[in-house]
C-alpha cells in the first residue's frame, strides 16, 4: 500500500544501462537534451530517432512506461502545435476564416512537437534506469566542482536523499492523520476549493509539527553516529568508472559530433 | 579504567518565553555521580521525567552537564578535539525506529557511522557484513528500512552503532515503540553483544522485564538516583519501588502478594522459574499435610 509507493519512476530491469554510472547518465541526458536544439534538419532528426529508440531498447524498460511521462506535457504540446500551425507566415495551403495553414507552420510544428517528446523520453530513460538514490550520489560528485564557489553540494545531497527516506514516512503519518481527524468529525471531502483548502488546516499543522519533530529526533541521530558534513568522510560504495561508461561516453559523444554535423550540411 | 564516570552532574532545562525571560527552570539532573565499569550490562530505571533521557544524552556529548564532568573511557565529554571518539566508542540507540534511520537501504544506513568517521571503502564494507550479521540481519541488506517492522529497524540501528567498532551502547528506551516479538528480539541482541563482544551496555527502559537480566539496576527520580544494585536486591523493595510509581516484574509482584497473604516465599524473586522452584515444594507439602488429613 502507502508503504510500496516508488520516489522518481526508477524501472528495474538487468540493462546495461541501469548499470551506467549515474554520471555518465546525466551527462549523456545533457548532451541528448542540447543535441536536440542544435539541429533544424531532417537528417538531424533521424539521426536523433535512431538514437533514442536504440538507447530505448538497449534499456529494456518496456515502451508504455516511457509514454507515460508524455502525459503530463499533452496540454503544452498541443498548445504549441496549434500556435505554429496556425501563427507562422508564408506559402498558404488552405484557410479557414482568419486561420491559415502554412507549409512553413506544418514543419516547425512537426519539428517542435518531435523534439518535445524527444526531451522527455530522452529524460525519462534517465530517470526510468537510474534509482533516486544514484542519481543525487551522481549530482554530488559531478557538481562537487560548485563547492568552490561555496555551494553546499554534500549538504543538498544529503537533504535530497534524507527528504526521499522521508517521503513514505510522511505520507503514511498524513493518511494517519486524515483518519484522525476524520473520525473527531473533520471534513476533507465535500464543498469547494476553498472549502477543502480550510478543511487542510487540522491536517497540516499537526503534519508540520510532527515533522519538525522527526527532524529534531533524526539530526540529533546523524550527530550520536558521528556526522560533521562532508568533511573527511568517505563512502561504502563510490562511484567509479568502468569500461561500459568509457564506451557509453565514446558513443554519446560521437552522436553529439555527428548531430553538429548535419548543421553544415545543405539541406 | 570504567567506562563511564560520572561526577556531580547537574543539568537543567531553561524555558524562555519570546523576550528571552526565563520563565521555568526545570533540573534535569542534580548532582549525578556514578560509574559504569567495562563490560557490564546496565539498566536504568525511571518514570517519565525523572532524567533518565537526559543522563542518556550527556554520555555522548549530545548535551553538556551544566556543573560536573562526565568521562568516556577517561574522555572528557567537554573536549571538543575528542568529541567524535567518545560518540564513536559511546555509540546510541533512539526510541524512534524511524527518526534515527538515516539512509534509503539497509547496507547504507549501517554505513553512515563508520562513513562519516572516514573509514576506507573496504573495510566499511567488512564492517556492514560483521555489524549486520552480530544483530541477524543480514537478509535483509539490500532491502529498504520502510518495509522492515520495529523490531527489524532497532536491529539495524543497533548495527548501525556497532559498525563503528564502539565499546559501549546506550539504548534509550529502544523498545518502548516496539511490539512483543519485536522487544524480544531487540532484548535478545543487546544481551548476545553484552555477553559475545564485550561491549558495555546502558539500557534505559521501563519495561521492569527487560531489567531482570541486567548487571546491575539504576533507578532513579526527580534527576537523582536513588537505588542502585543487583536486580534481586532491588526488586526484593517492591514497596519503595511502588512509591515511585514503579512496576515490578510479574512475577516478583506475584510472589510480593503471595508472601503478603503468608506463605514462605524468599523477597525478590525474578523469574517464573525461580518462582516455581521455591513454591512447587510448598504445594507438595501441603497436599501432603491434607491427604494425610483424608487418610
Amino acid at each position: 500500500m502507502l508503504r510500496d509507493i516508488t520516489i522518481g519512476q526508477y524501472y528495474p530491469a538487468p540493462s546495461p544501462l541501469h548499470r551506467l554510472d549515474p554520471r555518465t547518465k546525466l551527462a549523456g541526458t545533457m548532451l541528448y537534451l542540447l543535441s536536440l536544439f542544435m539541429t533544424d534538419s531532417l537528417v538531424g532528426y533521424g539521426i536523433a530517432t535512431v538514437f533514442l529508440f536504440t538507447v530505448i531498447k538497449i534499456s529494456r524498460v518496456p515502451f508504455r512506461f516511457m509514454v507515460r511521462g508524455l502525459k503530463a506535457i499533452m496540454l503544452l504540446l498541443a498548445l504549441s502545435v496549434s500556435f505554429n500551425l496556425f501563427l507562422t507566415p508564408g506559402r498558404e495551403i488552405f484557410r479557414i476564416g482568419f486561420i491559415c495553414v502554412t507549409y512553413e507552420g506544418l514543419f516547425t510544428a512537426l519539428f517542435m512537437a518531435v523534439r518535445l517528446i524527444y526531451l522527455v523520453l530522452g529524460s525519462s530513460i534517465m530517470t526510468l534506469t537510474t534509482t533516486p538514490n544514484a542519481l543525487t550520489d551522481g549530482l554530488e560528485k559531478s557538481m562537487g566542482f560548485m563547492k568552490r564557489f561555496g555551494v553546499p553540494v554534500h549538504e543538498i545531497a544529503m537533504m535530497m536523499s534524507i527528504a526521499l527516506r522521508f517521503i513514505p514516512i510522511l505520507v503514511e503519518e498524513t493518511d494517519k492523520i486524515m483518519k484522525a481527524q476524520t473520525a473527531r468529525g473533520a471534513d476533507f471531502e465535500s464543498g469547494g476549493l476553498i472549502q477543502k483548502a480550510k478543511a487542510m488546516v487540522p491536517l497540516l499543522v499537526p503534519l508540520f509539527i510532527s515533522a519538525f519533530r522527526r527532524a529534531l529526533d533524526l539530526s540529533m541521530a546523524m550527530e550520536a553516529r558521528c556526522y560533521h558534513g562532508g568533511e573527511g568522510r568517505t563512502k561504502m560504495r563510490p562511484l567509479r568508472y568502468g569500461r561500459n561508461d568509457v564506451r557509453a561516453y565514446m558513443v554519446v559523444l560521437l552522436y553529439f559530433t555527428a548531430m553538429l554535423l548535419t548543421n553544415l550540411l545543405p539541406v | 579504567m570504567n567506562m563511564i564516570e560520572a561526577a556531580h552532574v547537574f543539568y537543567e532545562y531553561v524555558q524562555k518565553d519570546e523576550n528571552d525571560n526565563i520563565e521555568e527552570v526545570n533540573e534535569a539532573l542534580s548532582d549525578l555521580s556514578l560509574t559504569i565499569e567495562k563490560g557490564s550490562f546496565v539498566c536504568v530505571l525511571g518514570h517519565n521525567g525523572s532524567g533518565k533521557s537526559t543522563f542518556a544524552k550527556l554520555l555522548n556529548g549530545l548535551q553538556l552537564p551544566k556543573e560536573g564532568t562526565i568521562l568516556i573511557s577517561g574522555m572528557d565529554t567537554r573536549d571538543d578535539a575528542s568529541l567524535l571518539n567518545i560518540r564513536r566508542s559511546c555509540g546510541m540507540v533512539f526510541q524512534n525506529p524511524d527518526n534515527q534511520i538515516i539512509a534509503n537501504v539497509v547496507e547504507e544506513d549501517v554505513a553512515f557511522g563508520p562513513e562519516n568517521l572516514g573509514v576506507p571503502t573496504d573495510e566499511i564494507i567488512r564492517r556492514v557484513d560483521e555489524a549486520l550479521s552480530k544483530v541477524g540481519m543480514e537478509a535483509y541488506r539490500l532491502k529498504s528500512p520502510n518495509r522492515l517492522s520495529g523490531g527489524q529497524k532497532q536491529r539495524v540501528a543497533i548495527a548501525g552503532v556497532m559498525a563503528m567498532k564502539p565499546e559501549c551502547i546506550v539504548l534509550d528506551e529502544p523498545t518502548a515503540m516496539l511490539d512483543p516479538s519485536g522487544r524480544r528480539d531487540v532484548m535478545r541482541t543487546v544481551r548476545e553483544l553484552n555477553k559475545r563482544e564485550g561491549i558495555t551496555i546502558v539500557h534505559i527502559t521501563h519495561y521492569m522485564e527487560e531489567a531482570v537480566d541486567a548487571d546491575r539496576i539504576i533507578v532513579m527520580d526527580d534527576g537523582k538516583i536513588v537505588m542502585d544494585g543487583a536486580p534481586r536486591d532491588i526488586f526484593s523493595r517492591v514497596d519503595e519501588l511502588k512509591e515511585l510509581s514503579l512496576d515490578v516484574p510479574q512475577m516478583t509482584e506475584l510472589a510480593y502478594e503471595l508472601r503478603k497473604a503468608g506463605l514462605p516465599l524468599p523477597l525478590g524473586i525474578l523469574t517464573r522459574e525461580e518462582l516455581l522452584q521455591h513454591l512447587l515444594p510448598l504445594i507438595r507439602k501441603a497436599r501432603k499435610e491434607r491427604g494425610g488429613k483424608d487418610a
